[in-house]
């Protein structure tokens, strides 16, 4: 047997692996690089355009008539907290109620793949089709634009997202696991919402908290339901405003200061998404023991 | 206590393959009694019929008479009811994950509804004593997950948390066929505790953990039982050819 040969060419392979290693790695980096630029350059952006315009007055004070100075979203920010607040009453139990029956209950059912379908389609129904569907639904009838429609098409807008996130989360937790409650005698139903609901909560939450973020910045669905409302209110059959509303009426509005005021309320918007993402992801892991997976 | 298994004309099915084939046998109580054979021969099938889980598949199908003390497994009580008297430790651990041990222990408990705070407490130690695993955990009962243990120590938990619900049998589907020997052994000693007070069938692919652990062996092969007498026997002087050639190692 000869020894050379067979060396000399591991000696290749092995510097072939480690370029196609490093090439490997190098794209995976510039992947992350191409993720990661857009994110910080339109945060970058408003905090250059917005941070500016952020005072005191900004989240205390109701906008000012057209053309005068000042003024602020204060009414905008707790319209769109009563609007979310809705939305997740709507959306998270129906949403996560769907995705409970498609992956336990409903599994293979004609039922179920009609519902899975009908989601999927739901899900790429675009926003303004919601807010028109809404609006004939809901707000033709009552003859007003309302915050309750507004919080209705949002939370409508938020069910196939999670809906389908907890149907996923629910199908990766391991067959031994459901196996395990079972055989200590554990109702069938018992077993789904205490077991296996459980050990997919923290992707279920992700959904949720995907399906937020989602609507929280949506302009269209609101044009039709919520209105917008340049004064106070949180009355639930009134029109109210809502962040992504007033920085859509400030940023076609002919006047620079309005202008101004429209990038400070997409980086307060930012800001409160993410505040609000980082606040339940907190809650949430309050609760994980040591070890957990 | 234990109670004794009356096994009669049993046969079940996965979809079209019929798993297992007359099956008659009588497992006495408060013994361990373990089931060999080839890989698919239908031992694993044949303990998930004496606590139903069988039927969970949606395409199983089982017939035949199980006695369990003096229950009609099949007849007289709900599935349910069953799996609270015949407890199950699978091949792989499968702790709860997003639990703390002393849930893990109480989840059979607890999910039936049972709460008494103090006696739950009692009956966390009691089963993780059983299971000789309190030492190693009684710090970091309520701290640590399930799914943090090594796994030996899981395994042991899992026992505790079948032998908390006070079953009258334990099954234990190849409980140590994912362990390292150290920890295989641990379990052994603990079968070898366990059986004064419950009755013990045990599944494994290893004959000298069946020559070790068990009074009674039973023979499966191809979906049928070929020979079932006392482990001495069956080792020593088997009455079949093909019991004879399966121990010798002349196939499986």
């Amino acid at each position: 047997m000869s020894e050379q040969k067979p060396r000399a060419d591991h000696k290749v392979r092995a510097r072939f692996r480690a370029i196609s290693d490093g090439a490997a790695t190098g794209l995976a980096v510039l992947a992350t690089l191409l993720v990661v630029t857009p994110l910080v350059a339109i945060f970058a952006y408003l905090l250059y355009k917005g941070a500016s315009s952020l005072s005191w007055a900004f989240f205390t004070q109701i906008p000012k008539p057209e053309g005068e100075e000042g003024g602020g979203m204060a009414n905008a920010i707790v319209g769109s907290a009563v609007l979310l607040a809705l939305a997740s009453l709507i959306g998270v139990p129906v949403g996560i109620g769907g995705g409970i029956y498609l992956a336990e209950f409903g599994r293979g059912t004609r039922l179920a793949n009609a519902v899975r379908f009908t989601a999927d389609v739901l899900n790429g129904v675009p926003s303004i089709v919601m807010g028109i569907s809404i609006y004939a639904l809901i707000v033709y009838h009552q003859r007003r634009f309302s915050a309750f429609s507004g919080g209705v098409a949002l939370g409508v807008m938020m069910i196939p997202t999670v809906t389908r996130t907890t149907e996923e989360m629910l199908l990766m937790v391991p067959h031994a696991v459901r196996e395990a409650a079972l055989a200590l005698g554990v109702p069938n139903w018992r077993s789904v919402l205490s077991i296996t609901v459980r050990t997919a909560s923290p992707g279920i939450i992700t959904g949720c908290m995907l399906a937020f973020a989602r609507v929280a910045g949506e302009t269209a669905p609101l044009i039709f339901t919520a209105f917008g409302n340049s004064n106070w209110s949180v009355n639930l059959n009134q029109p109210i405003a809502a962040l992504p509303l007033q920085i859509y009426i400030y940023a076609i509005s002919p006047y620079d200061e309005q202008h101004k005021l429209a990038w400070a309320g997409a980086l307060v918007l930012i800001i409160l998404i993410v505040l609000a993402v980082s606040l339940v992801r907190f809650v949430a892991s309050r609760g994980v023991l040591k070890g957990a997976s | 206590m234990g109670v004794g298994i009356e096994v009669t004309n049993l046969n079940a099915w996965y979809g079209t393959n019929h798993t297992l084939q007359d099956i008659n046998l009588n497992i006495p109580a408060n013994h361990a009694t373990a089931l060999i054979g080839p890989s698919g021969c239908g031992k694993s099938t044949f303990v998930r019929c004496l606590n139903r889980m069988h039927e969970t598949n949606p395409i199983a199908r089982v017939t035949g008479l199980v006695r369990i003390g003096d229950l009609d497994i099949y007849k007289d009580a709900k599935p349910v009811e069953i799996r609270r008297r015949v407890g199950m430790v699978f091949q792989r651990p499968n702790p709860f994950p997003t639990m703390s041990i002393f849930d893990n222990v109480a989840a059979g408990l607890k999910l039936n509804g049972y709460s008494n705070r103090r006696s739950l407490d009692e009956i966390v130690e009691r089963s993780l004593k059983d299971s000789a695993l309190w030492d190693e955990v009684k710090d970091d009962l309520k701290k640590k997950s399930g799914a943090s243990l090594s796994g030996g120590q899981q395994q042991r938990l899992c026992i505790a948390r079948a032998l908390a619900v006070d079953p009258e049998v334990l099954l234990m589907d190849e409980p140590a066929s994912a362990l390292d020997p150290v920890s295989t052994s641990k379990i052994e000693d603990l079968i070898f505790q366990l059986k004064s007070q419950y009755t013990i069938v045990i599944v494994t692919h290893n004959m000298q953990q069946a020559a070790r652990v068990a009074e009674k062996t039973g023979f499966f092969l191809n979906g049928r039982m070929v020979e079932f007498d006392s482990t001495h026997k069956i080792f020593t002087n088997p009455s079949d050819k093909r019991t004879e050639d399966y121990i010798t190692g002349r196939f499986g």
